[in-house]
């Protein structure tokens, strides 16, 4: 019995240690179809579902679609990557391509990017994050611009003209201040709304309105923060004074990102910065302005967000792979597929397509991809986003807090910069 | 007695004084080894293993891909240059310090609540422990979702009941958001605590208590003479979990607070989480998580012998 028991665990521990050992059963056979892994974050779930969708449909090659929460996205590449684990090609928000590209995480496709006829027109902020040292390595995938939405309803109620839109940024505080006095009495409409616990929503909506009045919120290299600057110190101080004269929605100060789009489609706000990609959420019978997001005097600008993509550094289905990637780029898929559905085109020549002549406020997206900025920083992340970063505790100071602090927060900016 | 038996199973030859062993013995030798080895590999490779790559980790510049570089003590000097470790180590204390009383307080008034058997305890044993079966990350959901201001109903009852005249801001100020995580856990905890201690009151006799209240004992006296003290150990278990438990708290401020507002409730763990895959400092991580290990083990060691 004894030696029956000592058999059954030697044969387990041997099962185990083979099972460990195991390849995993991942291999492909050479010559015939590849189904390739690819990871995208939900932010961009609807818009990679539908091109990979319609990949499948009508390749012989085949995509397996993993989508991770947004939150979690960057930490499970960073797990995957340490464990050599990663999928054959990856999406990532545009701004951490700098980061991904530095730790070799993408494959270099300079040469098939070179290849395609097209590749002139591609986003060219997607495109100068994904270079380094003059190699290429992604391509662009989704793109979300931040635009000011306006509700004409409530524009008409407070006796503003429902077709004219702000034109500055102080206009934008004047338009949000009469809805507040005249309609928001009760508490169920507010002039205005933003993320003021969320780092990745205050440079999404408010860096837009610097550069629209010529300023600049790094250097170039992305290594010295220029956030403490009049050009942007300006801009604090009109959103500072919107929160401070109670214009702003009740929860503005704690929101840390997740909900922070959610009460413009419900009718509750005046005017706000949000993404493009909201243009498609909206309800239908909803009356709705979008316009470019202006400095405090005027011009105009916007932060072309959205997601790059890329083989994976690890990935042995390279030629595969590319031939997914270099398809979402082709006509047929950004006409049919991101056009069709009101996103914006990762491709500046087809800015004017079909779909986009029906919808002026499409058209307007599409055309501001080429005016628009994505500011470059290998330390962009740990910096800007992380809730526990430097530069949230900078602008919280300056919006909610004592902004005699933004010269010593800016200098902690720059040193996470240059970390 | 010991020493004879000894002698005597020598004598009885389990084990001969000289030469080889006999067969039987080699057998029942391998087959110790083999019923130990599942749990030895398994010990092995999911915990072992870890803990020299971590220590390993933390002696390099270890990047995402690509070969890693001997650095040390690099990644250890660096700790006390962070200055968000720091704050965070003060803050996980504190936080340590107040959950630890206030749970400890809440699961032995439950715990004697709910001791004696009688019509009902059993549903409120139920109850009491119910929240337990929570995961972390659904309760942190769940509180966010209660205490929200824009729509969780505990602002609209408290209102309405007339506690309070506008909404609280939960979650909106550095010590809000302490308290609130706090009272999450001790929703999520106290029935848990609450189990462990009534385990140890009913390994009480009941005869000590019989012979306390014969020789006059008052309510007061029986729990400070007798119950405490008997339940010494049990108390010490249920500290040493929490105090742990505590020191390595990451899922409710992560999940609730999200370190916020303005870091007032980052804790170690989340320190260490950022450090990894936000900035992809794996080597400056794995030496923050060394140095909590050896702290761990040191106060853990210490609260055992004091409490023993």
């Amino acid at each position: 019995m004894r030696r029956r028991l000592a058999g059954i665990s030697l044969l387990g521990v041997l099962t185990l240690t083979a099972a460990a050992c195991g390849s995993g059963g991942g291999s492909q056979p050479a010559d015939g179809p590849v189904t390739i892994t690819m990871w995208t974050r939900a932010a961009t779930q609807a818009q990679s579902e539908r091109l990979v969708k319609a990949y499948n449909s009508s390749h012989k090659n085949q995509v397996k679609l993993t989508v991770i929460p947004t939150d979690n996205y960057q930490p499970r590449i960073a797990a995957a990557a340490g464990a050599k684990q990663l999928p054959d090609v990856f999406a990532a928000d545009v701004i951490f391509v700098p980061n991904y590209t530095s730790q070799g995480l993408f494959m270099d496709v300079t040469d098939r990017i070179a290849a395609l006829p097209y590749k002139d027109a591609l986003a060219p902020s997607h495109m100068k994050l994904g270079t380094l040292d003059g190699r290429q390595y992604t391509l662009p995938h989704t793109l979300d611009l931040s635009v000011w939405f306006w509700n004409k309803d409530l524009y008409t109620k407070a006796g503003l003209d429902p077709e004219k839109g702000p034109t500055t940024l102080k206009e934008f505080a004047e338009h949000a201040t009469t809805i507040q006095d005249k309609l928001g009495k009760y508490g169920e409409v507010h002039g205005t709304f933003f993320g003021g616990n969320c780092g990745g929503c205050y440079v999404f909506t408010f860096w837009p309105s610097v550069w629209a009045a010529g300023g600049q919120v790094m250097n170039p290299e992305g290594t010295t923060s220029l956030n403490d600057q009049p050009a942007m110190t300006e801009v604090f101080k009109i959103y500072r004074e919107l929160y401070e004269n109670k214009v702003t929605g009740p929860t503005t100060k704690e929101e840390q990102g997740p909900t922070w789009t959610g009460f413009f489609p419900k009718g509750e706000i005046g005017v706000m910065p949000m993404p493009s990609t909201m243009l498609g959420l909206m309800p239908e019978d909803m009356k709705i302005g979008v316009t470019a997001i202006a400095g405090p005097d005027g011009g105009e600008s916007t932060f072309v967000g959205g997601d790059s993509i890329g083989v994976s550094a690890t990935s042995e289905h390279a030629d595969a792979a590319w031939e997914f990637l270099s398809w979402t780029v082709s006509d047929e898929a950004q006409v049919e597929i991101m056009a069709k559905n009101k996103d914006v085109v990762a491709r500046t020549d087809l800015a004017g397509n079909t779909y986009s002549a029906e919808d002026p406020h499409v058209e307007l997206i599409n055309s501001l991809v080429a005016r628009g900025q994505t500011p470059y920083a290998l330390r962009f992340g740990q910096t800007f986003n992380d809730p526990q970063g430097p530069w949230l505790r900078l602008a919280r100071e300056a919006v909610f807090g004592d902004a005699s602090k933004i010269p010593q927060l800016n200098a902690e900016i720059t040193k996470s910069l240059q970390q | 007695m010991t020493v004879t038996s000894m002698r005597s199973g020598t004598r009885s030859g389990r084990r001969p004084a000289h030469g080889a062993p006999p067969a039987r013995w080699r057998s029942r030798k391998a087959q110790g080894w083999l019923y130990a080895a599942p749990t030895a590999v398994i010990v092995g490779v999911l915990f072992l293993a870890p803990l020299v790559l971590v220590v390993w980790m933390s002696l390099n510049r270890w990047p995402l891909l690509g070969p890693a570089r001997f650095n040390a003590p690099g990644n250890y000097l660096r700790i006390a240059d962070n200055a968000l470790f720091v704050d965070a180590v003060s803050f996980t204390l504190k936080y340590t310090a107040i959950t630890t009383v206030l749970l400890s307080a809440v699961a032995l008034g439950l715990a004697l609540l709910v001791q004696e058997r009688g019509p009902g305890i059993g549903f409120f044993r139920t109850a009491f422990f119910l929240p337990g079966a929570v995961g972390f990350a659904a309760a942190g959901l769940l509180f966010y979702g209660m205490l929200n201001n824009d729509f969780g109903p505990i602002d609209p009852m408290l209102q309405a009941l007339g506690i309070t005249s506008e909404p609280v801001k939960w979650i909106g100020t550095p010590d809000m958001a302490l308290f609130s995580t706090i009272a999450l856990v001790l929703w999520r905890f106290a029935g848990f605590n609450m189990l462990i201690l009534l385990t140890g009151l009913q390994a009480i006799p009941v005869e000590v208590y019989e012979a306390a209240r014969s020789d006059g004992a008052g309510r007061r006296q029986i729990f400070t003479k007798i119950t405490l003290p008997l339940l010494r150990p049990t108390l010490a278990l249920m500290l040493i979990l929490s105090v742990t438990g505590s020191l390595l708290a990451f899922d409710q401020f992560f999940v609730f607070t999200n370190g916020g507002p303005d870091n007032s409730t980052v804790s170690m763990v989340m320190v260490i989480y950022r450090a990894a895959f936000f900035r992809f400092d794996l080597g400056g991580a794995a030496a923050m998580s060394v140095v909590l290990l050896v702290a761990l083990v040191g106060l853990n060691t210490l609260m055992m012998r004091r409490l023993r």
